[in-house]
């Protein structure tokens, strides 16, 4: 079997004539954190979309700890150990803090429609377990003394902290983040790159969507350069800094040539 | 958690004897009969209640379920057998106590099914078909999810209408009362007025026990994520397909009970009760009732249909609630008695009363 932890071959997603994605081959170590890098428009999200369950790829494989899991639904996706946060987050936000945090943990409930219309001893302990397990990653965020908050009331930078906390309740072996530094100032950027950090010495892997780069380039341990839909290029921070091809993209001919020379 | 949960349930309860006191003391039980007609009409709309206002998945077809309920037991109950009496498929389900002999208000002798086979069979029908409509609809969005249901309701006041079977305009009458255990039974006749209020009742409170069970659990806040951002619940793991399809089940199996007993304690059923304006008056009452808020709902389902069975509303009955479906959408798209609008008015106050 190859043990590769996280793998994508060959994808391909079309909308229309627009080639989203094209023949991207990806693979993500265990314990790694990997960053997706690309100019808007590149295919970054659409990618993670594939991933998650959201789209489908029209071609291509994805495999998760051997086991091929293309074309899944969100939930079995979900089920299966990957979580995701949205590049605007996505609270439920008539519900407080406490229980959006507790949605992320539905996945671990074992109790039927009729077990919860009886309010049976199972049901119960299960819900106060919940509770006690959601209330525990609050602390660790920080977040608990707006636990009974409604989601959302709450400052947007602390909205981005509780979708994360609320990903992290389902317990999952892979993360996705889609552009979890997209409105944050410089000092919730910082908070947030120890934040990822911090999950990643939890054991948890991390792909990460970002357009911030110092935020990329301190965290990551490889970065994946996406452009229209094409995998252009793979390697450590510090290679892809000087990589050409990827100043072209981003800063346009003139430089890469200069660099070049 | 906890069991605070529940101190409304309480109130309610003791409400209920205090009310049916009040009358008996008063002299004005005959009030007693609309309420225990708005008790079972009520059950509907906890049922639609947790569809609409806490999965978010609008029904204008509840009358259509609530129909099948009531129809599928008035046709069993009535339909005469006595000609196949000898039948061993009948006499086997006579054994079975399935069936069973009674006369009828002309004093004909009368073979159909029991009323406990009936139900059995209504609320089976009734899941079918929720089944059928639900698999097949359940996945649409917003308009045209109303849309879908709308035309279910619409299908079933056809069918009701024009088969032989359901009595066309005429409805079915006749249908004998539902004998529940012994001396309790679902009757619409004057002796038994006191007791069918507190069955229906017993209904009631027994179904807002189970709903609000569920809507505190995991399956509850589970239900409520789908309504606030279906990709977010979607991606946390939750099944929103069968969370949907659950619950838009349960609240048709709420609307056949409330049917098959409103049936058995009238006596008979006609097509005015699987009418679309039925059906957005169900919709308009889960709106004034607040959505997401079971007691608003309960609380606005017996007052208004009480109201309505009084003849208050006189013949412009649905243009009361057509009226009133509009008001809520331009006015307070969000309901009327809304918890957290409560909550406001309790802290002015209290703040009122401080300084």
């Amino acid at each position: 079997m190859d043990n590769t932890f996280f793998e994508t071959k060959n994808l391909h997603r079309f909308f229309g004539g627009l080639h989203a994605v094209n023949n991207v081959s990806v693979k993500v170590p265990q314990g790694q954190i990997k960053a997706v890098i690309g100019p808007n428009g590149a295919g970054k999200t659409t990618f993670f979309n594939l991933i998650a369950g959201t789209l489908w790829p029209q071609e291509g494989e994805i495999l998760f700890r051997g086991k091929k899991i293309t074309a899944q639904k969100p939930h079995v996706v979900a089920g299966l150990g990957i979580a995701r946060t949205f590049q605007t987050t996505r609270l439920f936000g008539q519900m407080t803090i406490l229980e959006n945090i507790m949605v992320g943990r539905h996945l671990r409930m074992r109790s039927g429609f009729l077990a919860c219309m009886l309010n049976l001893p199972q049901t119960w302990s299960q819900d106060r377990e919940s509770k006690a397990r959601a209330l525990a990653i609050l602390r660790d965020f920080g977040l608990l003394e707006c636990a009974h908050e409604t989601a959302s009331n709450l400052p947007f930078g602390r909205q981005r902290l509780v979708e994360i906390a609320r990903s992290l309740a389902t317990e999952p072996a892979l993360l996705l983040l889609d552009e979890p530094a997209a409105g944050l100032n410089i000092y919730e950027t910082k908070e947030l790159a120890e934040l990822i950090l911090k999950i990643r010495d939890q054991g948890i892997t991390c792909l990460v969507v970002e357009h911030d780069m110092s935020l990329v380039m301190n965290i990551s341990d490889e970065v994946i350069v996406l452009d229209q839909g094409v995998k252009i290029a793979e390697g450590p921070p510090r290679t892809i800094q000087r990589d050409p091809e990827v100043i072209r993209i981003y800063l346009g001919d003139d430089h890469a040539q200069n660099i070049e020379s | 958690m906890g069991f605070r949960k529940y101190i409304p349930v309480i109130v309610t309860a003791l409400m209920v004897v205090g009310l049916q006191i009040v009358l008996s003391l008063t002299g004005a039980t005959y009030y007693l009969t609309q309420i225990t007609m708005s008790a079972y009409y009520a059950l509907v709309v906890i049922g639609l209640c947790l569809l609409m206002g806490y999965a978010g998945q609008v029904s204008l077809g509840h009358a259509g379920f609530f129909a099948i309920g009531g129809y599928t037991s008035a046709v069993l109950t009535t339909c005469n057998l006595i000609a196949y009496r000898d039948n061993s498929l009948i006499a086997w389900c006579g054994s079975l106590g399935l069936v069973t002999q009674w006369t009828d208000i002309y004093g004909k002798d009368i073979l159909s099914f029991s009323p406990w086979a009936a139900l059995a069979a209504a609320l089976l029908l009734t899941s079918l078909i929720a089944v059928l409509i639900g698999v097949s609809i359940i996945h649409l969005k917003g308009h045209y999810l109303a849309m879908a249901t709308l035309g279910f309701g619409l299908i079933i006041y056809r069918i009701v209408l024009g088969a032989q079977i359901f009595g066309q305009a005429d409805g079915i009458s006749n249908v004998p009362p539902f004998g529940l255990f012994d001396g309790l039974q679902v009757n619409g006749r004057l002796p038994f007025r006191t007791q069918n209020y507190y069955i229906a009742w017993v209904m009631v409170i027994t179904t807002m026990m189970l709903a609000i069970n569920l809507i505190d659990s995991h399956i509850g806040r589970a239900l409520r994520s789908i309504h606030q951002n279906e990709e977010a619940a979607h991606s946390l793991g939750v099944n929103t397909y069968r969370c949907k399809l659950f619950t838009f089940v349960l609240s048709a199996l709420i609307a056949a009970a409330g049917g098959i007993f409103l049936t058995h304690y009238n006596g008979s059923i006609g097509p005015s009760e699987v009418t679309v304006m039925k059906s957005i008056r169900y919709v308009a009452i889960v709106a004034v009732g607040g959505m997401a808020n079971l007691w608003g709902a309960l609380f606005m389902g017996i007052l208004l249909n009480f109201l309505s069975l009084r003849g208050v509303f006189g013949s412009y009955d649905d243009a009361v609630f057509g009226a009133i479906l509009i008001g809520i959408m331009l006015l307070a798209p969000q309901g009327l008695l809304r918890k957290p609008d409560f909550r406001a008015v309790l802290s002015f106050l209290s703040k009122r009363s401080h300084g």
